[in-house]
């Protein structure tokens, strides 16, 4: 027996006390309905004599698991930042969905505290007001930077979010297909496709001119939802307008995948007259972490907050009159609605969100428009500096803000192999995505978010200029 | 501010924190004060461009969305309060059945802090993130031999996530496989199956056919053989089921779901009984997801993050969602099964999540593993035994790792309803089991202590739940007592919904 028995307490001698009053000899006994054919036995010491056991070592003491997770951690290329020394990581360019914000020391204090992270589900509200309220701020503030009235308590990330807005909008016009702008994330449309063999939603592509969507040829029939991801993912900020126009033409809900720092500068789509909003919160609180868990964001309009999916929290009273928070509109959700609920959402990304909530309230007002701003000019910079570069060209021309893709002479996979032996992650490759590369061309998406410094982005277009000389 | 700063002033209120969580907490947007700050930067160096040199004039924001403007520390005040307010595995025993409430070791807490882990780009390239792609092969190893399947899928990031990908792999097999002209367009499901079943059913686009339970809380053979046809494409099981039994039959079943070319999925809610023990690829099912957040010690973070990987056989192993990560010629790498249904989720699944659940698997190992579902069961089966003449059980016989005793009675007595029996049990300061659940038992309490718990712990939890019964009254209708709230009125919320900070007073 390892010396951490799976974090049991028993002793054998307690053990052996709990036995006898319930009459068993032995630990074995308890597992008596399972059929003899079907059981495992402990690891043997010796030969197992044709029995079979769970073959997987014996557990490690902790200073021998953390040295063993502490060794693939260091067989990875960190992004530079706190815990990662300068010369050891790559300077970040890379975003496509996961960006390299700061976050602030506050974040994991909070929301690392114990209470936070090891609680669950509010299902007992009166013992579970922490994980309420932190959430009934959460919804407030994603419905402030969404510009609509109401949002859910999380879902996976951007693109589970993307895909509960279809089958929102699905359920609400009582249509079977979406009609989705090329420029929503790859990775994201790839997931709505997976999910609609399931449900049997159409989807159907508006393709990208020059750089955002064109709605000139309508899908028939009418689709129940109009998506749009804003600013897309060649970082082009989309006519709202027009998306609007599209959706309203065909009686189809608009359904807005927005970036949330962006928000900090540019208008909510709530006030573009977007129905639906999602989008991807890992920028606020939450480390590029390999890609999960992130957060899903997703706000509506009042109308449609019975088909919400996922948690929501409301205000109400308790039994002496006093302000408490409460999960509401439980009718909705799956363990009551069954096979007739519009999600299975159960478990989510409370934690997530919740740090999602403290960093935005450390941000506050002035703080998220200042962080709008500085990655705005990080990029703005970093687009001069590498469009100055002979041959180096912009692959489309809208206007971009916190993010761009350019046209490289040398294969965009090879000048990421190459620049990170010269310390920068130089970026996305295009074309790249799995299943739905071809959409932009090839080329390179490149991010600079307010973690990037002048001398920085200086040192990143002089090694790509090397690279491409 | 008019001048005053003293008095129940928005702002600065850091200095009066009440003890237990007793007193109200204001919100966070009560708390502000215009142009206070808590954010700062790196220094840039970058030229000072304003808002309407890099922004359109069509989309420059006319003002700025309001966010509450607080001292980071009146933020660590207010956080720190509202924990107060709210209980945790943490702080106590949290036996809500089906859940698994385990304690969740400190190890996984530092794994999930390492830098090496925590701030690399998922989109980095192979060749850079090597130790990442072998933690997932490592943990996707171990959760095959634990389940005793085939190939696995990290991808999905909850357990419902992971049956509707379970779900969607059945269909892509049907589909592929077919022939026969039939149409499976039914999943069955045990009338005693969590909620997300059903709900992940028909998303998957499939019609749910309930599957009765006999006297013994299992499912009935002889009903389940009636509604198998060639319009089945599987059915989908927990075992333990909901009632915290072992299905002794599942062998038989899966022969005669496996007989009408069905397919047969294991739901892993209750993995946590049988680990070591028996396995859901020796029972004969062919797709099995596991909650990550449940067995494998994942905290459960107020309501996720967790983890929802699907196993499969090899036969199913070419429809998981893509890319994995794969060993080959000394290297990893991603790679796309020829017929994958697909991404399930953005990136590669709730990673950091997979991470900590992989620190767990290293320090449990298999002699752990086994130990994990002997304490888990010997604990819900002491309880049982020791609730026995105080609560009714309804299917009276040995349990795995959590028991469902009935309320019925106190209801019939004393007008003591299950929920109000979970109110009291707040009062003692235990959590509550979970109630009202399994629908097929009257007055539900379903009670999973978990093998973290002691046998005094356990006690005490039996103990407190034996007094309640025996103190049981009317007035237990008004519990609990001396929690940061007094009984919510959940209602009122439904009725006027308040939804946002914003919203208050239009409900």
């Amino acid at each position: 027996m390892s010396e951490v028995p799976g974090y049991v307490p028993h002793t054998d001698a307690e053990m052996a006390t709990m036995l006898e009053f319930l009459g068993l000899g032995s630990l074995d006994e308890l597992f008596s309905v399972v059929p003899e054919a079907l059981r495992l036995v402990a690891r043997p010491a010796g030969e197992a004599g044709g029995r079979r056991y769970l073959d997987l070592p014996d557990g490690l003491g902790e200073p021998d698991v953390l040295a063993e997770v502490e060794r693939l951690a260091l067989a990875n290329v960190a992004c530079t930042g706190w815990g990662v020394a300068p010369d050891a990581g790559l300077v970040c360019f890379a975003g496509g969905g996961a960006y390299d914000h700061e976050v602030p020391q506050v974040v994991p204090a909070l929301a690392g505290r114990s209470e936070y992270v090891t609680a669950y589900t509010p299902y007992q509200p009166e013992v579970a007001q922490g994980v309420l309220q932190a959430l009934f701020e959460y919804q407030t503030m994603v419905a402030r930077l969404s510009g609509l009235a109401v949002a859910n308590a999380s879902l996976y990330d951007g693109a589970s979010a993307s895909v509960e807005a279809a089958n929102l909008a699905a359920a609400v016009t009582g249509r079977g297909s979406a009609w989705v702008s090329t420029g929503v994330h790859p990775h994201w449309r790839a997931t709505l496709a997976t999910f609609a063999a399931g449900t049997g939603l159409d989807l159907t592509s508006a393709p990208l001119v020059g750089g955002t969507t064109s709605w000139k040829t309508p899908p028939a029939p009418a689709p129940a939802a109009v998506v749009v991801q804003h600013p897309n993912y060649l970082g082009c900020l989309e006519d709202l307008a027009a998306a609007r126009r599209a959706a309203d033409e065909l009686g189809a809900l608009l359904v807005v995948a927005f970036d949330p720092v962006s928000a900090g500068l540019v208008r909510t789509p709530g006030s573009w007259g977007a129905d639906v909003v999602v989008g991807e919160g890992q920028p606020f609180g939450t480390p590029l972490s390999f890609g999960g868990p992130y957060l899903g964001l997703f706000a509506c309009r009042l109308e449609h907050v019975r088909r919400l999916p996922g948690r929501l929290v409301g205000e109400t009273l308790d039994a002496r009159g006093r302000t408490a928070y409460v999960s509401t509109l439980r009718t909705r959700e799956q363990d009551i609605r069954r096979e007739k609920a519009s999600s299975n959402v159960c478990t989510n990304q409370t934690l997530i969100a919740v740090a999602c909530a403290i960093q935005l309230a450390w941000l506050g007002t002035s703080g998220l428009r200042e962080l709008a701003l500085r990655c705005a000019r990080a990029t703005r910079y970093t687009r001069e500096r590498l469009l100055a570069i002979d041959g180096v060209e912009p692959l489309v021309e809208g206007a971009t803000l916190r993010e761009f893709a350019v046209r490289l002479p040398v294969a965009p996979a090879v000048v990421v192999e190459r620049l990170a032996d010269d310390g920068f992650l130089a970026g996305v490759v295009l074309g790249d995505e799995g299943g739905t590369g071809g959409d932009y061309g090839e080329g390179l998406l490149v991010a600079a978010t307010e973690r990037r410094t002048r001398s920085e982005i200086d040192a990143y277009s002089e090694a790509l200029a090397k690279v491409l000389r | 501010m008019s001048g005053a700063v003293d008095g129940p002033q928005p702002g600065g209120r850091a200095a009066s924190a009440p003890l237990l969580g007793r007193q109200a907490e204001p919100t966070v947007f009560e708390l502000s004060s215009p142009g206070r700050r808590a954010w700062s930067f790196r220094s840039s160096d970058l030229p000072s461009w304003q808002a309407h040199e890099l922004v359109p004039p069509e989309h420059l924001a006319s003002e700025p969305v309001a966010l509450p403007e607080l001292s980071e520390r009146d933020l660590v005040a207010h956080h720190t309060r509202l924990t107060s307010r709210q209980y945790s595995v943490d702080l106590g025993a949290y036996p809500l059945g089906s859940c698994t409430m385990k304690y969740n070791p400190k190890l996984a807490d530092a794994t999930a802090g390492l830098a090496g882990l925590a701030r690399v780009h998922p989109a980095a390239p192979a060749a850079l993130t090597q130790g990442w792609l072998e933690l997932l092969v490592g943990l996707g190893t171990s959760l095959a031999e634990i389940t005793g399947m085939s190939a696995v899928s990290l991808q999905p990031p909850a357990g419902a996530a992971g049956e509707l990908t379970g779900l969607l792999i059945m269909r892509a097999h049907h589909a592929h496989v077919g022939g026969s002209g039939a149409v499976r367009t039914k999943v069955l499901i045990p009338d005693s199956a969590h909620g997300t079943n059903p709900a992940s059913v028909t998303l998957g686009g499939y019609r749910t056919v309930t599957v009765p339970s006999d006297h013994r809380g299992c499912v009935d053979m002889g009903a389940l053989r009636r509604l198998l046809d060639d319009e089945v494409a599987g059915i989908m099981l927990t075992n333990p089921n909901t009632l915290g039994l072992f299905e002794e039959d599942i062998a038989e079943i899966a022969q005669a779901v496996h007989e009408i070319g069905g397919l047969v999925y294991y739901d892993g809610a209750n993995l946590n009984a049988i680990l070591g023990v028996t396995r859901p690829g020796d029972m004969g099912f062919d797709i099995v997801h596991l909650n990550l957040h449940k067995t494998f010690a994942v905290p459960h973070g107020g309501g996720g993050p967790g983890a929802g990987p699907v196993a499969v056989t090899e036969a199913l192993a070419e429809y998981l969602p893509g890319p994995l990560p794969v060993l080959s010629h000394g290297r990893y790498h991603w790679q796309t099964p020829s017929r994958s249904i697909g991404r399930v989720h953005g990136w590669h699944g709730n990673t950091l999540a997979l991470a900590r659940a992989y620190a767990y698997v290293l320090a449990t190992g298999g002699d752990g593993l086994r130990r994990v579902a002997e304490a888990a069961v010997l604990n819900a089966n002491w309880l049982r035994q020791r609730l026995r003449g105080h609560y009714e059980i309804p299917y009276d016989r040995p349990c795995m790792h959590e028991c469902v005793v009935s309320a019925a009675g106190l209801r019939r007595t004393h007008g003591v309803r299950a929920t109000d029996v979970a109110k009291r049990l707040l009062e003692h300061g235990f959590h509550a089991p979970t109630v009202s659940f399994p629908l097929v038992v009257d007055e539900a309490l379903m009670i999973e202590p978990t093998e973290t718990e002691s046998p005094q712990t356990v006690a005490a939890l039996a103990q407190a739940l034996i007094d309640i019964a025996a103190t049981a009254s009317p007035e237990d209708r008004h519990a609990p007592r001396g929690t940061p709230v007094a009984r919510v009125d959940e209602a009122r919320a439904a009725r006027r919904l308040t939804a946002t900070f914003d919203a208050r007073g239009q409900g």
